[in-house]
């Protein structure tokens, strides 16, 4: 517990949260690993964790009939994924699949969102962390649905 | 007598800025499906081209057009131009139907080039997507000969898909070095990629270089620069340190037609590279 305590006090994204929420995060933290080509969660499931990747990459894909698996994004060391377990129904929009092996924090969702209802301190902290995170998501998805490198002008 | 004459025509070369040379295709390269390198050689073996990582030259076809075009090979190695362009229109295809032997017309090298010396001494972050890898790989080759004159050098590439990616001897070269960090990423993979997936501006806040100690350079798409400008100020980069080239459409080189003006310079002459800080309200301006 020492040192999960230590990982999660330590990560960017909960920099400068009191050490009485880090201890609440802490009780809905484990470490889980996860083999090169294991799916961490697939698309539809129930969305009940976050993850901050300790070690490894992980892809995040969505499945074309007749095309197969197309890789959105990809998450590597010292980043986090997973926000659908914030946002009713709380199921996966997306698989997410290590792409080597990878470890890292599970954070428990529901145990989470429930702490979050009982403090609301701790519930607007993560918001606030998890607002950055969807807004620069959404800022990338749309720099990649301009396909900025398509044709130029023509010469 | 002969000698003199010779020199003369050198001379005559150098400042007429728009006589146009005969070069000799000595090797094309494909690149990607629609991306291709020229290396070029002087019909004058005797005569050397220097240029400044950065700058341009315009390469005619003859009968077919002129285009600005940016040098891409390495600046030590004098007797090889080499240029990269995609195929996009009337004069780029007809470059593409080029074949080893042919003759194409080059008169340059124009433009203001990268920051390289005012780099030294500090951390260099190249940020580029696309084709724009092509203006920066002179200055990759520059730093790395001069590799004792800086501290960390981080190369942030992205393309389209890992079918797009350029220079790929290149890149694997660069990777294996333990002196320069280079990160890829491409903005869509099947499942065959393992790299990394996003848009290049995700990886600037994932590359260790000391934003206060550094100088950046970007080049790709004016809005991937634009993004690229705003992560590199929330690291904590002052405007001033950050540079971007720009493309406008130039014709003359010279800063005499007026095609290529914006604001009060004209990307040919003033530019191509701009210090962010000269550029800045710019970037913002739609009429621009």
């Amino acid at each position: 517990m020492e040192n999960l305590e230590r990982i999660l006090s330590e990560h960017p994204f909960l920099a400068g949260m009191d050490t009485k929420h880090i201890q609440l995060l802490v009780g809905c933290a484990s470490n889980v690993v996860f083999q090169k080509g294991e799916f961490i969660f697939r698309e539809g499931e129930s969305a009940d964790a976050f993850y901050f990747i300790r070690h490894g990459k992980v892809a995040v894909e969505t499945y074309i009939p007749q095309k197969g698996p197309i890789m959105i994004r990809s998450r590597s060391e010292g980043e986090i994924f997973g926000w659908s377990w914030l946002v009713p129904p709380y199921r996966w929009h997306f698989d997410a699949r290590a792409l080597e092996l990878t470890r890292a924090v599970a954070l428990d969702g529901k145990c989470l969102r429930g702490k979050c209802e009982e403090d609301h301190d701790l519930g607007y902290e993560i918001m606030k962390r998890f607002a950055l995170i969807i807004a620069e998501r959404l800022e990338a998805t749309r720099l990649q649905l301009m396909d900025i490198y398509g044709d130029g002008p023509k010469k | 007598m002969a000698m003199a004459r010779k020199s003369k025509a050198n001379k005559i070369g150098r400042d007429n800025p728009m006589l146009v040379f005969p070069f000799t295709v000595a090797r094309v390269i494909r690149e990607s499906h629609d991306t291709f390198s020229l290396e070029l050689e002087s019909r004058n073996r005797r005569r050397e081209f220097s240029f400044v990582p950065g700058q341009f030259n315009m390469l005619y076809v003859y009968g077919i057009g002129e285009v600005p075009i940016s040098i891409s090979g390495d600046p030590n190695r004098s007797k090889v131009l080499v240029h990269t362009t995609r195929e996009v229109g009337t004069v780029t295809r007809a470059i593409r139907k080029l074949k080893v032997g042919d003759t194409i017309g080059v008169r340059g090298p124009y433009g203001r080039g990268w920051p390289i010396e005012k780099a030294h001494g500090h951390d260099v972050v190249l940020v580029t997507g696309g084709i724009g890898l092509a203006p920066l790989r002179p200055v990759i080759y520059c730093l790395l000969s001069n590799r004792e004159k800086y501290g960390k050098i981080v190369l942030l590439y992205g393309a389209r898909t890992p079918e797009d990616i350029l220079y790929r001897k290149d890149l694997e070269r660069w990777r294996s070095r333990f002196d320069l960090e280079t990160y890829l990423t491409v903005d869509r993979a099947t499942g065959a990629w393992h790299g990394n997936v996003g848009v290049v501006t995700s990886l600037i806040g994932r590359s260790s270089f000391d934003p206060f100690h550094c100088v950046a350079m970007a080049c790709g798409p004016e809005i991937m620069m634009r993004f690229t400008m705003l992560e590199l100020q929330k690291r904590g980069v002052e405007d001033a340190r950050m540079f971007v080239s720009m493309e406008r459409s130039m014709k003359c080189g010279i800063g005499l037609c007026g095609h290529c003006q914006i604001g009060s310079t004209f990307v040919c002459k003033d530019g191509p590279v701009y210090s962010y800080n000269s550029v800045r309200n710019i970037f913002m301006k739609r009429e621009m």
